[in-house]
């Protein structure tokens, strides 16, 4: 696995501890870095990224999976939008596998696992779901079903036999595990810590999760992101288009 | 490996869609929708929509989670955004059929191959006017991530992704049953730049059956 490269500064520019099902939506600014702690061990962060500024273009698993001949996310690979740019940089990462196919929890999956545990019975600690979590946050930036994508699962590791079968592997991350994103484009973050689908974990159990903003330095022409692959120094060009024509 | 019982000659519908066009047609419940790689090696790529609620639409993520599976063959239900069963594959002759190699893009074309490559034709080109000839009012947002009918992309028990040559070949085909009014758009796709199409794009038939 690579080593944690920490190229942002140890102050964050905002901080928050997601606790529950925590969910959490913003805009954060190309150049900043959203680091991601799992503070318990075991957590999943489904994630989906749109460009803030027209939100139609978004994150794309396709893209990002075939662009760089990978199967799952890890330093130092990055999140294509479906534009033939890049949305995010995994420039550190201690966990080195997070899920890209699997998708979230909904309301069916979630009672069937756990049982139904209401607002009416639990109050503040009922059962969510990942879908209605995303489309709850989507919808404060007036996006909907019709923007509902196939979500990255950080944290998560699942892994694929040759006939195509999917096991998840449960330990996978340890308290204290790390990814940071560099915002490559000013991107709406849309994310919740609901339990990942194939979690086999019989419990309801969403991991506390912090969340730090931090600025950080641009990319360096060397940067070992953008020269991971030619087809991420081609995407980088084409960010870089993108903004000197809104500039 | 699942043939069907039915006979070509039979089908209410058949067309050939040639190499690089979008075809957008309704599927009626209980109706039967084969598709037919003529010559081999042809990746039909395809979008399926509920026909009266086009914001419920074909899922990759929820089919692969559904089945706890990354390939699509007989047997597989292919799940919506709002988890509801849209089709079930009830026939298969080629074997394994692909989610998440997505459709080429121009864009696309520029990041993976050279950013000379933006004129080339693409499926998300096809899809635009595939979702139009079907409703003018939907676009992009409406299109995600796809099923490459007839399309190779294993994947290693490492996590490599790699485009394979097709396990496809002439007369292959797939064939699928409605479980709700469904609007399916596909891209026969124009990929040259890839092993996807044998770099020698071809046509697709899809034929239609009403319920038996």
């Amino acid at each position: 696995m690579e080593p944690v490269i920490d190229n942002a500064p140890a102050a964050p520019l905002y901080s928050k501890t997601l606790t529950h099902a925590g969910m959490w939506s913003g805009v954060i600014s190309r150049g900043k870095t959203l680091r991601l702690t799992d503070l318990e061990g075991g957590a999943n962060v489904g994630l989906m990224l749109y460009n803030a500024d027209v939100t139609v273009e978004r994150y794309n698993l396709a893209d990002t999976l075939k662009g760089q001949h990978i199967f799952y996310l890890r330093h130092p690979y990055c999140l294509h939008s479906d534009m033939g740019r890049v949305l995010a940089s995994i420039t550190a990462d201690t966990a080195g596998w997070h899920d890209t196919v699997c998708g979230a929890t909904d309301a069916k999956l979630v009672a069937a696992k756990y049982g139904a545990f209401n607002y009416q019975t639990g109050r503040n600690d009922f059962y969510r779901n990942g879908r209605d979590c995303f489309l709850i946050e989507l919808a404060k930036w007036g996006l909907g079903p019709r923007d509902l994508i196939p979500n990255v699962n950080l944290f998560a590791k699942v892994v694929a036999d040759e006939a195509g079968k999917l096991s998840f592997v449960p330990g996978h991350t340890k308290a204290g595990a790390r990814v940071d994103l560099r915002l490559e484009m000013n991107t709406l973050v849309v994310l919740n810590t609901c339990q990942h689908p194939l979690d086999p974990e019989p419990h309801y159990r969403p991991r506390y999760v912090r969340l730090d903003v931090l600025a950080s330095a641009p990319p360096a022409a060397n940067d070992v992101c953008r020269r991971s692959r030619p087809e991420n120094e081609r995407a980088f060009l084409n960010t870089e288009n993108y903004y000197a024509l809104r500039a | 490996m699942t043939r069907s019982p039915v006979e070509p000659g039979t089908a209410g519908y058949r067309l050939v869609v040639p190499a690089g066009e979008p075809w957008t047609h309704e599927i009626k419940r209980g109706q039967v929708l084969r598709l037919v790689d003529l010559e081999g090696n042809q990746a039909a790529d395809t979008l399926f929509y509920d026909a009266h609620d086009p914001a419920n639409r074909y899922s990759a993520t929820d089919t692969i989670r559904a089945q706890a599976a990354l390939y699509l063959t007989t047997g597989t239900q292919l799940m919506s955004t709002a988890g509801e069963v849209l089709l079930t594959i009830v026939a298969d002759t080629c074997g394994r059929h692909d989610t998440l190699g997505g459709a080429c893009s121009r864009e696309s074309n520029t990041m993976r191959y050279a950013l000379d490559k933006e004129y080339m034709h693409a499926c998300r080109d096809s899809f635009i006017c595939g979702v139009h000839a079907w409703r003018p009012d939907l676009g992009k947002r409406d299109i995600t991530a796809n099923i490459n009918f007839f399309m190779n992309v294993p994947v290693t028990p490492d996590g490599q992704l790699t485009f394979a040559d097709g396990v496809s070949a002439p007369g292959c085909y797939v064939e699928l049953r409605a479980e709700r009014d469904v609007v399916c758009v596909l891209s026969n796709c124009p990929q040259l730049n890839n092993p996807c199409n044998a770099y020698n794009p071809t046509p697709i038939e899809v034929l239609i059956w009403d319920p038996a």
